[in-house]
């Protein structure tokens, strides 16, 4: 066995889980693909995975939903007479793996009657039997589901002696994810440990008004030293939380209008993820998603040429980043992880893909975008890691973007989000609001959502803060696909500085 | 592990019922299958079928300080782990704290709704099953219409699925409770070979014999040969016609806000200023009534409750526990609030748990609300229509204040505009900033009910019945140049 693809490590190296790696994934692997060449599929495909998530929720310091689930299944996908058939079976037995196999063939002959596009993939090196596993320090299935519910109880009743909490609810979402591929030429054994932790903390005053406000603390694809202190610190964030939230609760509802913005890494994020991440998402510009998610407005025939944004606006694609959610070794067609530009000085100059649409249109190989949420799901090309850059070292920070606004607002953290299925038209809000008045913070707003057009919105981005400034927000569930399949995904940025873009008011729209 | 594995899902309650050491427990067995098809101008994408077996074990431990509850839900658990999940399940219980909904299990004496009875029935049968067959024919058919629109430059995009859940539930108190239910849906979105016009239909069905892929296609060519004319609009407030999919879409979400604990923790649009909920609070003029039925005919759905977690308006205690014809706003009147028995009481209302269909019906007078006499149906709305913008359906919805219930989404695949009584055109689509709620309170006129397949929501809801409805000033916030 080789080592990883380049993934850092922390301290002791973590194992693969072993009562994965116990299973006869080669033997399965083996049984599969042979039933399969033996029916003259041209490609098959396998993958076995076993999937770990706890759920934990909190309502008021009390317990509300604790959740244990242990998925685990088998896939195989074949082309048979240039026509995809995929199937996938619960039963860890070569037997099962066989059946599967003959399904899957069933499947492609049925479709065959619908199909004109013969499938044909770009090739990709074979890598042998190789493992790699992400990041962390603490596997949380490793830690008692008293600790964790008392650190959460712990939280909880420390937001509630504040005059201004109302209520508190407190969540952790923690998936341990084990895969196995194998085509023949790869045989990839993986894992990845990821946490979501939210709380927040609801303010109801007398006459009826609520609102909310939410830990900006992202998920992360880490273990469970996220929640004691390794990169990020709760304890810091919770003692500024309701005086916070008090603040937005009586704070002056914004006039709508034209401003200035300084955004937020814990908000830019999902603006990054929707208007950007999906955006450039080869499937969706040639149409795979027409009917459901949608297409993107950046097709092909623009690569090299749109002007997606402003000349500081450099993006990248990758499944590299330590602690990203979308990071991996290898991906669900064996295509070894890369990063590469998406979008350079604001020109729009990679898509992500997968190997049929990388052979498709010519890309010569994959960039390793094929991801399935489980084994009883078929790969698409889903998002990487899809990330703004930052101003070189030296940079500025949040402090100098602010001081350059006369009249802008700073927004900290996400919330509603909606675009259109051509990724033009969008309107944001999130947790916290800032009015700056003559480059300094004056006190927050309520009430806010940012509406733009893509191109305009980014076309408007003046500058970005330095390292200093950058942060790995993401998502656990980003959805895509029929059937629905999610996908966790992150997306690093800086703090960012945009001109003259649209403000509404909340509570005017709804009148 | 070559040994051949799986035991039917009544033995796994019963081996895993007699395992428990536990005080209480409820055991959860669901047998999964589906297959579908994919397709994307004119050719097929993706595809597949996969099964699953699930099994999900409730232990309850009661201790002097509160009932705890542990939950273990583990995919192809083979007969011999099934003592294993067992106690991972009590494990975890005697790990947690004090559950806040703590109640009795509903017993073997509880009334099965609506004629199932504990045992009986067809608990004993084999789990049904679905597979590709299901969709041969259709495939056969849509085959010939991608040939056809190609034909006709026209492109067609889609989706088909079927699936069906066979779920067993059993308790130690003595409930043995069995819900079969099949879901199926085909969505179809055509456009112009230059991909400048969209159109869009979708249908649910049970079994795939009702459905019609040619027919659904000659609807969406229809709709292109209307947007053969564009209509510039500027956003502002229209008078619009709302076709049963995107009324489907904000009641549903309506329906989801809906719930008892939120609402009384004053926290949701149904909360009271001051304390307590808007139920018995008048939210229309117009006789309109919003309810779930779990024998509502071509929507039927789990009689009973099944609840794999608790959350706040939802209970593991509550398993089994009868589901009935629930009204959630009477005569356009706030009625209930869905609840598990334990946010019901923090609410002080009755309980009512949430149920899996959704139907909207307007009462006249001396009629049912679903009859639907003397009610117009969507042609006749849109022949009385001095100007109104006629929508496709609704897209991206998503909540920007929970105060008002204030939706933000966009329209999609062929908004029109109607003078006259007469679809002149094909209008931009537009983002729109609206509250379900609200909307409620600005109808104009309500249509006769029909099935549909909710456009945003269908992934996850997929049982509705609605009717078109017009609407006075719905907020078109701005313009969207998706097209």
């Amino acid at each position: 066995m080789t080592a990883g693809n380049g993934q850092s490590r922390e301290s002791a190296e973590p194992a693969i889980d072993p009562e994965f790696t116990a299973l006869p994934l080669r033997d399965l692997a083996d049984a599969a693909l042979t039933q399969a060449r033996a029916l003259g599929a041209q490609h098959a495909d396998f993958r076995a995975e076993r999937l770990r998530g706890q759920r934990i929720g909190l309502s008021d310091g009390a317990l509300q939903t604790l959740f244990d689930a242990d998925d685990t299944g088998l896939a195989v996908r074949v082309i048979m007479d240039g026509t995809w058939g995929f199937a996938s079976v619960v039963d860890l037995t070569t037997d099962a793996a066989a059946q599967a196999a003959r399904q899957a063939v069933e499947v492609a002959k049925v479709a065959a009657a619908m199909n004109t596009e013969p499938i044909e993939l770009a090739p990709e090196p074979g890598y042998g039997d190789v493992t790699w596993v992400s990041a962390y320090q603490t596997d949380p299935f490793t830690v008692s589901v008293a600790d964790k519910v008392a650190l959460l109880t712990e939280w909880s009743v420390a937001l509630l002696r504040h005059d201004a909490v109302s209520h508190v609810d407190a969540s952790l979402q923690q998936v341990r994810e084990c895969k196995f591929y194998a085509d023949g030429a790869t045989a990839a054994t993986q894992q990845r440990v990821r946490l979501s932790p939210v709380l927040t903390a609801v303010a109801v005053a007398d006459d009826g008004r609520f609102d909310t406000m939410r830990t900006l603390a992202p998920p992360a694809a880490r273990g469970y030293e996220y929640l004691t202190g390794t990169g990020w610190d709760f304890e810091a964030e919770l003692a500024e939380l309701p005086d916070l939230l008090a603040a937005k609760l009586i704070a002056p509802t914004v006039q709508a209008g034209h401003y200035d913005l300084v955004i937020d890494p814990s908000n830019l994020w999902l603006t990054i993820h929707e208007s950007i991440g999906h955006a450039t998402e080869l499937d969706r510009a040639l149409g795979y998603e027409a009917a459901y998610a949608g297409t993107s407005f950046a097709t092909p025939d623009k690569l090299g040429r749109l002007k997606y944004g402003s000349g500081v606006m450099h993006v990248t694609g990758d499944r590299t980043a330590e602690h990203g959610l979308a990071s991996i070794g290898y991906d669900d067609e064996g295509v070894a992880s890369q990063s590469w530009d998406l979008i350079s000085a604001g020109v729009l100059t990679g898509y992500q893909l997968d190997r049929r649409m990388a052979q498709r249109c010519g890309f010569g190989r994959s960039n390793g975008c094929a991801f399935s949420d489980g084994p009883n799901h078929i790969p698409l090309q889903r998002m990487a890691n899809v990330s703004l850059q930052p101003a070189p070292a030296g940079g500025p920070s949040t402090d100098d973007l602010i001081s350059g606004v006369e009249d802008g607002i700073y927004i900290l953290g996400d919330k509603s989000w909606s675009i259109d299925m051509q990724r033009y038209n969008f309107q944001f809000t999130g947790q916290r609001f800032f009015k700056i008045q003559s480059g300094k913070l004056a006190g927050q707003l309520r009430d806010v959502a940012y509406q733009a057009t893509t191109t305009d919105f980014w076309g408007s981005m003046e500058a970005v803060g330095g390292p200093q400034t950058y942060l790995l927000g993401g998502a656990f569930n980003c959805g895509k696909g029929q059937p629905g399949q999610i996908a966790p995904v992150s997306h690093g940025c800086p703090a960012a500085l945009l001109r003259g873009i649209r403000i509404l008011n909340t509570v005017e729209e709804a009148q | 592990m070559n040994a051949v594995s799986g035991c039917s899902p009544q033995e796994a309650v019963e081996r895993a019922l007699a395992a428990s050491r536990s005080d209480d427990c409820v055991v959860i067995a669901e047998e999964t299958s589906g297959a579908n098809l994919r397709w994307a101008g004119n050719t097929l994408t993706t595809n597949g079928v996969s099964s699953s077996r699930q099994l999900t074990v409730i232990a309850i431990d009661r201790r002097a300080e509160g009932a705890s509850a542990g939950i273990v839900s583990r995919a192809g658990v083979r007969p011999e782990q099934i003592e294993e999940v067992v106690r991972e399940a009590e494990h975890a219980a005697g790990e947690a704290a004090p559950a806040e909904d703590a109640e009795p299990l509903p017993g073997a004496g509880t009334d099965g709704s609506f004629g199932i009875k504990n045992g009986e029935g067809h608990w004993g049968s084999p789990p049904g099953r679905t597979e590709i067959g299901v969709l041969r024919d259709f495939a056969a058919a849509l085959g010939e219409t991608l040939r056809e629109a190609a034909a006709a430059d026209r492109k067609l995009y889609g989706f088909a699925e079927h699936n069906l859940v066979s779920t067993f539930l059993g308790s130690s108190g003595g409930l043995r409770l069995r819900h079969d239910q099949p879901a199926g849906r085909v969505e179809l979105n055509a456009k112009s070979g230059d991909m400048t016009r969209s159109a869009w239909t979708g249908a649910a069905t049970r079994d795939f014999t009702d459905v019609d892929i040619a027919g659904l296609d000659a609807g969406l060519s229809e709709r292109l040969d209307w947007a053969k004319r564009s209509i510039s609009l500027p956003p502002g407030r229209y008078e619009t016609l709302l076709p049963p999919t995107a009324v489907s879409d904000l009641m549903i979400y309506l329906y989801w806000s809906a719930g008892a604990r939120d609402a009384a923790d004053g926290r949701t649009v149904f909360s009271k200023p001051g304390g307590g909920t808007r139920v018995g609070e008048q939210l229309t003029t117009q006789p309109v009534t919003l309810s779930s039925d779990p024998l509502a005919a071509g929507l039927r759905c789990a009689p009973f409750v099944i609840a794999h977690a608790s959350g706040p308006d939802s209970s593991v205690f509550d398993n089994g526990l009868p589901l009935r014809s629930t009204a959630w706003i009477a005569d356009g009147a706030l009625a209930a609030l869905h609840s598990s028995r334990h946010s019901a009481n923090l609410a002080g209302l009755p309980v009512t748990p949430a149920i899996d269909n959704l139907v909207l019906a307007v009462r006249t007078p001396g009629a049912a609300p679903t009859s639907g006499a003397g009610v117009p149906t969507m042609e006749e709305m849109i022949a009385s229509t001095g100007r109104a913008l006629l929508l496709t359906c609704l897209w991206y919805i998503r909540e920007v204040d929970p105060q008002v219930l204030l939706l933000t989404g966009l329209t999609r695949d062929g908004v029109y505009l109607v003078e006259d009584g007469e679809v002149v055109g094909a209008v931009n689509n537009f983002r729109f900033n609206e509250s379900p709620v609200g909307m409620l309170g600005r109808l104009l006129e309500v249509g006769v009910t029909v099935p549909t397949l909710p456009r945003e929501w269908g992934d996850y809801f997929n049982r509705a019945a609605m009717p078109a409805v017009r609407v006075e000033g719905f907020n078109m916030s701005s313009v969207s140049q998706a097209s």
